[in-house]
């Protein structure tokens, strides 16, 4: 896994090996339970994800952090707004 | 020593494993091998059909089959409380039942199907409507009959759900329907999904999305349902956005069957960890344990289809075995399903987990075929036919 920029992570959520929709299901799904601020690192083998997460945070009004990838591994990391 | 074959669950995939088997097992291997079929409701549903219920398009009674009369003379069926799995014990290779009998296995396949939940959507049961069980299609067919206009909003409450397509054919046939009876000027129609497209496989959805359009279906996007209000009549999204509704038909959370949960086998929502090539159960590969169909946890549709497929793989690996000549036949991720699009024309889908589908054209065809598999299904899948 690439070394992030970002500090500290509030929530991982592993959707490794989930096909669509199940990445965006589960980002939703645990970003209810954030607090404003709060940082969630999302992990995907999905290729779709990269699209899917970005529209998702556009859409919501989220901040997408920063994304990275490393053998196959996509590490969205998301900031509550 | 006989060879005992259990398989818990009479649906598309235990039924047809059994009827397989039982016709790959020749000579000696016939006679010494028990195939049992565990399924305490003994009656074998088409599920396939509920969704023409509500547009009292198909009588749900001629869903249903008594299981006894789809298996091959032979096999043995247990119903009832002989038939009601209470724990799998993979490690004692035992399976216990509601009358308290331990049965023994060396071959097991779990075709447990999978269970509405709309307990995990707050205001689901009061609030929304569906077609997934035989009861809530009737319950369906007797509010649109009663329709006289206002807003309908459909979709997916959660995923994964049986059938993925079945929403948006509910869809496609309900604004027909609607045009048909005159009520279409009267009606608003929004249709909701969780993730930017109306379906997640992308050339379905590239299909799909214009033809939503074109006949003036909205589709709200990113919409994960997080709760229904029935009092106000809303839903509203994790998203954040709320939509009022005088008629919400949305498929309803599912999740894996209770026994798979409480033998300590399934994931969060009681999936089965399933090997996507051998459909063994992980955890379990040298104890010849299979599962198949809605039960897993695999990245296909949670579809008799699918089930059907992997049936046939898995009753040529445990022949092979049990005839010692062992062979671990491989799934591919097979569907193929058909999509209705409404006004009797439907598309048809056809993939597997390398291969995405490529929709044709809607053309009455497929509607037809769809229609005679839905007639003939008895006579061709139960038995192992195709």
């Amino acid at each position: 896994m690439a070394t992030s920029q970002i500090g500290k992570v509030d929530t991982v959520v592993d959707a490794k090996g989930q096909v669509c929709p199940m990445p965006i299901v589960m980002l939703a799904k645990a970003f209810k339970d954030l607090a404003v601020g709060q940082i969630l690192m999302l992990l995907a083998t999905d290729a779709g994800a990269k699209k899917d997460v970005a529209a998702w945070a556009e859409k919501t009004g989220n901040l997408l952090l920063e994304t990275s990838e490393e053998g196959g591994v996509l590490a969205f990391y998301l900031q509550k707004v | 020593m006989r060879v005992q074959v259990a398989i818990v669950g009479g649906g598309v995939g235990g039924t047809l494993i059994a009827n397989r088997l039982r016709h790959l097992l020749h000579g000696d291997a016939r006679h010494e091998t028990n195939i049992t079929v565990y399924d305490a409701h003994g009656i074998h549903t088409y599920q396939p059909g509920w969704l023409y219920v509500p547009f009292a398009r198909q009588d749900p009674e001629k869903l249903l089959r008594p299981e006894a009369r789809l298996l091959q003379q032979g096999i043995t069926l247990l119903s009832g409380h002989a038939g009601n799995v209470q724990r799998i014990l993979p490690a004692e290779k035992r399976l216990l039942t509601a009358d308290g009998e331990l049965h023994g296995f060396d071959y097991l396949v779990l075709a447990t199907g999978s269970r509405n939940a709309p307990e995990d959507v707050p205001g689901f049961a009061e609030g929304a409507d569906h077609f997934y069980s035989e009861e809530a299609s009737r319950r369906l067919q007797e509010k649109l009959a009663h329709f006289a206009g206002g807003r309908i909003i459909t979709g997916v409450a959660s995923v994964p759900y049986r059938c993925p397509p079945a929403p948006l054919e509910f869809t496609f046939m309900l604004e027909a329907d609607l045009r048909e009876r005159g009520l279409r000027e009267q009606t608003e129609l929004h249709y909701v999904f969780p993730i930017n497209r109306p379906f997640p496989i992308q050339p379905v959805s590239d299909f799909v999305a214009p033809l939503l359009e074109e006949r003036g279906i909205t589709v709200h996007t990113f919409f994960n349902v997080e709760a229904i209000d029935p009092a106000r009549r809303i839903v509203s999204s994790m998203e954040g956005e709320e939509l009022p509704y005088d008629l919400l038909v949305l498929a309803p959370p599912h999740k894996g069957q209770d026994v798979i949960a409480a033998s300590g086998l399934g994931d969060r929502d009681g999936w089965i960890p399933t090997d996507r090539a051998t459909l063994r159960v992980k955890g379990y590969e040298e104890a010849n344990i299979f599962a198949v169909g809605d039960a897993t946890d695999l990245p296909v549709s949670k579809s008799g289809s699918a089930a059907h497929y992997q049936g046939h793989v898995v009753a040529e690996t445990i022949a092979a075995d049990v005839q010692h000549r062992p062979l671990q036949h491989q799934y591919h991720g097979r569907v193929a399903c058909f999509l209705e699009t409404g006004h009797g024309q439907a598309t048809f889908l056809w993939f597997d987990y390398e291969h995405p589908p490529k929709p044709p054209k809607p053309r009455r065809l497929w509607h037809l075929e769809k229609a005679a598999l839905n007639t003939f299904y008895w006579q061709l899948i139960p038995p192992a036919r195709i």
